[in-house]
Formats: structure tokens, sequence, C-alpha cells
């Protein structure tokens, strides 16, 4: 009979048993609802063993390539262990700093060398700790079949605590802690000729970044359209690399776009999203990512699923700000 | 054996295909579209697609109780027949989209109306 481990503590399935009625027989509480396979309220990960595809139909590609299963369909053929969605935020992994530059007056690149086994999609984030226990997320910008580092851009914010600390503190040499990587703004393959939307403000461009150089090296031929915005030229970044990357691959479109200020050659005027959809009013059979500023990321979510987004195409990274300590 | 409702329908491929429909009409409404108003569409989604399941007739353990409690904070807010009815609406005309026979629209519809007391809280 398979075997449920939940924080540490092994619990025996009974056959044809789910993973939530075993687990609430014997007295651990999880999140549920439906208990019907429907509401995806009982959401847990796997983090060893394997899970049977009956408990992941109906979620998003993205939580099924990273184990997550509901538990209340989930009749276990072998050993589990499984844990709550949250439960791998904690940053416990030691990373060293081995390149620190900026890319703008407001972003800091930061490179990182983190101990093999450290295993991610291009666009998750982490969850960067510093030693006295502050921390803040971040998404990864690096691509690891293309590069060995793992790379991070950390936009300065006004008495922003981490972010001053990166900026100015930071050295090539010290070290950090990072959570396993999370989220699910990322590349999937199987649709290289569907059309992408990548929209993203302010340092939401990392994730961008990486999510179109992974659907290029992974042959994703339908046209990729990035759309950058900053309410400045100066937050504009990685511009020429990005150029250089659309001279190279036809399919690949980069729109730098500012929204404040007089109008600039080679540069959309207007808001990111704005300019998005109206070059693209008609959605239908995209795959849309929105990253950045949270306010642009509600309402661009709610805009590309009017035009014809289907819900589970959509794949968002609202950057909430931390109030100033 | 006949068929279930559910399975006439067109099963689990067939709720998938209607709940963007179905979610779009809704949040377009206007005289409904306040109490759908969320930061988290995909738990929103999830939830229309719950509805949607029970509706067709398909796999669910919600009771009475659950819609009670489930809408109660609706309720508290004014939801009333009138928006019971734009709901309605919106599945038949979902159903329709997806060119759902006529017949299996009313049964669906039927269930859904059955439900009608319980969302209402009376």
């Amino acid at each position: 009979m398979a075997r449920v481990e939940f924080e540490r503590v092994g619990y025996v399935c009974d056959p044809a048993e789910t993973v939530l009625d075993c687990l609430s027989r014997h007295g651990v509480a999880t999140p549920s609802s439906c208990r019907s396979g429907i509401c995806q309220t009982c959401m847990l990960r796997a983090v060893e063993g394997v899970v049977p595809a009956a408990a992941q139909k109906g979620l998003k590609e993205t939580l099924q390539q990273q184990n997550f299963f509901l538990a209340c369909a989930c009749v276990p053929e072998s050993d589990l262990n499984v844990a709550l969605p949250d439960a791998q935020a904690v940053p416990k992994i030691t990373a060293r700093v081995v390149e620190k530059s900026q890319l703008s007056p407001s972003i800091t690149r930061v490179r990182l060398d983190v101990a093999d086994g450290f295993a991610y999609r291009p666009g998750q984030f982490i969850n960067l700790g510093r030693a006295d226990g502050l921390v803040r997320s971040y998404s990864l910008a690096s691509v690891p079949e293309l590069e060995n580092f793992v790379e991070l851009h950390v936009q300065s914010l006004a008495n922003g605590a981490m972010s001053s600390w990166v900026r100015d503190g930071l050295s090539s040499g010290d070290s950090v802690t990072l959570s396993e990587p999370l989220g699910g703004c990322f590349y999937v393959k199987g649709q290289p000729e569907q059309p992408l939307l990548l929209v993203g403000t302010g340092s939401g461009l990392a994730p961008l970044y990486a999510v179109a150089r992974d659907a290029l090296a992974q042959g994703h031929r339908g046209a990729i359209w990035l759309y950058h915005g900053s309410s400045r030229p100066d937050g504009l970044y990685l511009a020429d690399e990005l150029r250089g990357l659309s001279a190279k691959y036809s399919n690949l479109h980069y729109v730098p776009c500012v929204s404040r200020g007089e109008p600039l050659p080679g540069i959309a005027q207007g808001r990111a999203s704005d300019i998005a959809l109206r070059e693209h009013p008609d959605l239908k059979g995209w795959r849309v990512f929105l990253c950045g500023h949270a306010e642009m990321v509600q309402e661009a979510k709610m805009a590309v699923f009017m035009a014809g987004v289907s819900m589970r195409e959509i794949h968002a990274d609202a950057f909430v700000h931390a109030a100033a300590a | 054996m006949t068929q279930s409702l559910f399975e006439q329908i067109g099963g689990e491929a067939a709720v998938n295909a209607a709940v963007d429909l179905f979610y779009r009409k809704v949040l377009a409404d206007k005289r409904i579209n306040k109490f759908f108003a969320t930061t988290d569409m995909e738990r929103q989604a999830a939830k229309q697609k719950a509805f949607l399941t029970v509706a067709l007739g398909g796999p669910n353990k919600y009771t009475g109780q659950d819609m009670r409690a489930g809408h109660a904070h609706l309720v508290k807010q004014g939801l009333n027949d009138s928006h019971f009815d734009a709901v309605m609406e919106h599945l038949g005309a979902t159903l329709t989209e997806l060119k759902v026979p006529g017949e299996l629209i009313g049964k669906a519809a039927a269930i859904a109306e059955s439900t009608r007391n319980d969302v209402l809280g009376r």
C-alpha cells in the first residue's frame, strides 16, 4: 500500500483512498472544498514520487510540470512525499555573487553561482534572503541551458531595504540564500506555432527576457511579441541585447514603450499593455505572460482574457512591493 | 445504459470549453460583474468551472448547505433574483454558442435553477 509523507510524517493509504482522505483520516487538516477535483483548493505538490495523471486533470501545464496535484483526486499508486504549495518558499539554498553590474540607473543585475541541483524554469522566481532574515522575491532572468549562472534584475525602490542593499552593499563573492524556484511564469513546449505575447514593466522584463530566450532556444516558431514598458526612457534596459536577438530571430518582435515625456525615435509612446492590446486586439489562441507593476498586471490580465485568451494560457507575476521599513 | 447529461454534453472537455466563454460573459455584464470582481481571476474561473460542472450534471459533492455558505457574503451585498436570472441567461447563451442541443440546455438550466433558493439564501 502506498505511503504518503507530509511534513516528515508518513501515513499509509487504504486501498483506493485519496491523499486528502488519508491525511484527514489521520487528523491532518489541509485545505479542501469541493472534494471532486474541480475547485483546486486542495492542491499540494509532490516533492518526491510519481503523481497519477488523474490527479493533475484540469491543472495548468505549468502547475503539472511542477508536480502540483489535487489531493482529493489523487489515489497514489506508489509512495509520495507531499507538501503544501507554498512550503518551498523559505530561502535555504546558499548562493554566491559572481558578478554585479548596473543595467540602467534603476536596475542592478546580480549573477549568482548556485550549487548543482538547483533546477529551475526560466522566468520562475525565488525568494532572496539576506543573513539578517530580510527576504524579497525576484524573477530569474537566466536560462539554464544557455548560462551557468542564475541572474536577477533588482529594481531600486525608494526606501527599498533589499534593493538598496543589493545596489550599495552587496559585492562579488558575498553569499545570499535562495528559496526553491517558484511560480508558473515559464515557457512550456508543445505548441511551437502559438503566438506569444509578453508584457512587462520595469524589472518585469527579467522573467520575460528568460521566457523569450527559452522559447527561442527550444525552437519556438510562432511570433513572440515582447513589450517592455517604463515611465521614463532610462528605465528601459537590455534594449541592445533584445534588438540584437530580434535581428537574429525573425519571429521575435521587441517593442520598447515609454509612457511619459516627449515621443522618442524607435520607442512606442504609451503604456506597454495598452500598446500591446491596440496592436493585437484579437488574442484568441495566444499565450500571454504579464510581469511587473501589480496594477498593470491585474488590468492586463482582465483585458487579455476579454480579448480572447483562455484563462489557462495567461501567466502572470504581479510584483508587489513590501511596505518600506 | 443511457448516458448521463454530463456525458451527453461532452464531459469535462465541454466544461473546459464552456468556462472561458461563460466567465467572459459574466465579466462583461455590468448587472453582475461586481459580484465577480477579484484580483484572483484563476480562483474565480475555477469557481465558474465548479458551477458549470454542477449545472451540466457532472460529478460533484456540493450540497445545498455549501451553496448557501458559498454565497452568503454575496447575498449580504444584495445578490437577488435579477442577478441569478442574468447568470442563467449567460449559461444558456454559452451552451448555445457551443452548439449544445436545446433539449440538453433545458436540462442543464433546470439543474442550475434548482440551486436558486440555496444560492439566494432562502
